[in-house]
């Protein structure tokens, strides 16, 4: 015998129509007043502003168009607009909440977010986190949410440093998590794909 | 971006530790693998490596936070939330019940949000062509807060069963999506709500994803004819449960924490 927890709900795919529920205006009709999306900051937010985009795949190349994908993040200074966040460093920023959510284009495939490049994190024993977005990835097809995180290219020391990333022995594996930048229209475009499974498949993480 | 409210710690915390520990290891035996070709669209959208288990860091363990003043007063309410010229059509139904992660502890002030076809099993969505009319009252989806003891309720009509592509003659048994946060973002879920007694559960190629027949049971909701307001409206129980938090005892900390 062992101690009896609950245990936890399964999961069940988010199906076609997941924008219905939590992205109407993609499903197309309109009816909360107060929609939640892929905009993660406002005018007075605290940090260099950036944009994230890229598409996602699935196992034959193709376009996955129904998909929904949520980030959450720390700010600028590394810090996460929770009460479980106790670093010592950094503050919380009001204008900030870190967390967004973002669909496939239903023709482009491309999903985008519009935040703010976050600080180095604490992480454990004494070790930094390089800079990273936390990504939750669902879609018709994927039976539980897929987590994984996005790194920036920019960030080669502190990502030479991280402890997730050290722990990837295949340097093909460790580069399908980290973004690449360019410059459009004067913004600084991060680039991440999603490949949900294949030759280049998206490490995905047991959270 | 609206004010945001705190999550109330869990009331078991000690004081000076930190009220959001590390959470338990997902069981996966109660879930569904990624790879399931009963259900065909999962076939080339399922990872082939191993997940890559990592520890968890602030990172893991905290998560969004909703505020009552970010929702609408008739965000819980689909009869009312789409009326345009009258309310929506088909067998009126509360449905309620709690949030609790693994230690039994009632989740408060989570965002739950859910979604839904018509009576007729009909999506309002531009990708569903399926030849049951759309109810031009109904929307089919809604969201609201949990409070501090992890309940929440919303009313609704009685979805619809819907045939989909999967193998020919697939029906879907009638059924509520829902989205819950909990406090932390590792414990992120989307799941189902299916009524007890469709005869349709035992034969949908999505619900036997999942392993376990326990699993399947505690997705399926119970009439409770003492929550139905009589004359008005039925009540379904639907309890859902995100993952545990270790407690803190002697614990690795976590940097920060
Ligand atoms: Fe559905």
């Amino acid at each position: 015998m062992s101690v009896k927890y609950l245990k936890e709900t399964a999961s069940q795919t988010a199906g076609p129509y997941v924008h219905i529920g939590l992205a109407p205006h993609q499903a197309g009709f309109d009816i909360f007043q107060n929609n939640f999306d892929n905009n993660l900051v406002g005018a007075t937010t605290r940090g260099a502003q950036i944009v994230i985009e890229g598409r996602v795949f699935d196992g034959s190349g193709s376009l996955v168009r129904d998909a929904l994908i949520e980030a959450w993040q720390a700010n600028a200074d590394g810090r996460y607009n929770h009460p479980g966040d106790r670093q010592k460093t950094g503050s919380v920023d009001p204008n900030f909440r870190g967390w967004g959510r973002a669909c496939t284009d239903f023709e482009t495939g491309i999903y985008r977010f519009y935040t703010v490049k976050p600080g180095p994190v604490a992480g454990r024993g004494g070790k930094v986190q390089a800079p990273h977005i936390s990504l939750w990835v669902v879609a018709r097809g994927i039976n539980m949410g897929l987590n994984t995180r996005i790194y920036f290219a920019d960030e080669e020391k502190a990502n030479e440093a991280d402890p997730i990333l050290r722990g990837i022995e295949l340097k093909k594996r460790r580069d399908t998590l980290i973004a690449t930048p360019s410059q459009k229209d004067g913004k600084t475009v991060y680039t991440f794909d999603i490949i949900l499974q294949g030759d280049n498949e998206t490490v995905f993480f047991d959270v | 971006m609206n004010d945001l409210v705190s999550h109330a710690p869990p009331a078991f915390v000690k004081e000076g530790t930190n009220p959001y520990p590390e959470l338990f290891r997902r069981d996966y035996a109660a879930q569904s693998p990624a790879y399931t070709p009963i259900y065909k669209t999962s076939v080339l959208r399922s990872p082939r490596n191993a997940l890559l288990s990592i520890d968890h860091t602030v990172s893991e363990t905290t998560g969004p936070v909703f505020g009552h003043n970010e929702l609408g007063l008739l965000d819980n309410d689909l009869i009312m939330n789409y009326a345009k010229d009258g309310e929506a059509i088909g067998p009126r139904i509360i449905v309620h019940g709690y949030v609790l992660d693994e230690n039994g502890r009632g989740l408060p002030n989570t965002l739950v949000e859910f979604w839904q076809a018509n009576a007729g099993g009909r999506y309002r969505h531009k990708n569903d062509t399926y030849l049951a009319p759309i109810d031009p009252n109904f929307g089919g989806c809604g969201r609201t807060l949990t409070d501090e003891n992890g309940y929440y309720y919303f009313r609704t009509i009685r979805p619809g069963a819907y045939p989909w592509r999967n193998y020919v003659n697939s029906w879907r048994p009638a059924h509520i999506h829902f989205s819950l946060f909990g406090n932390a973002f590792a414990q992120r879920l989307i799941t189902q709500m299916y009524f007890e007694g469709d005869p349709l559960i035992k034969v949908c190629p999505i619900i036997k994803t999942i392993p376990d027949e326990e699993a399947v049971n505690r997705l399926i909701a119970p009439l409770d004819l003492n929550a139905s307001v009589p004359d008005d409206t039925m009540a379904y129980r639907f309890d859902m449960v995100l993952r545990g938090r270790r407690s803190t005892l002697f614990e690795n900390r976590l940097e920060g924490n």
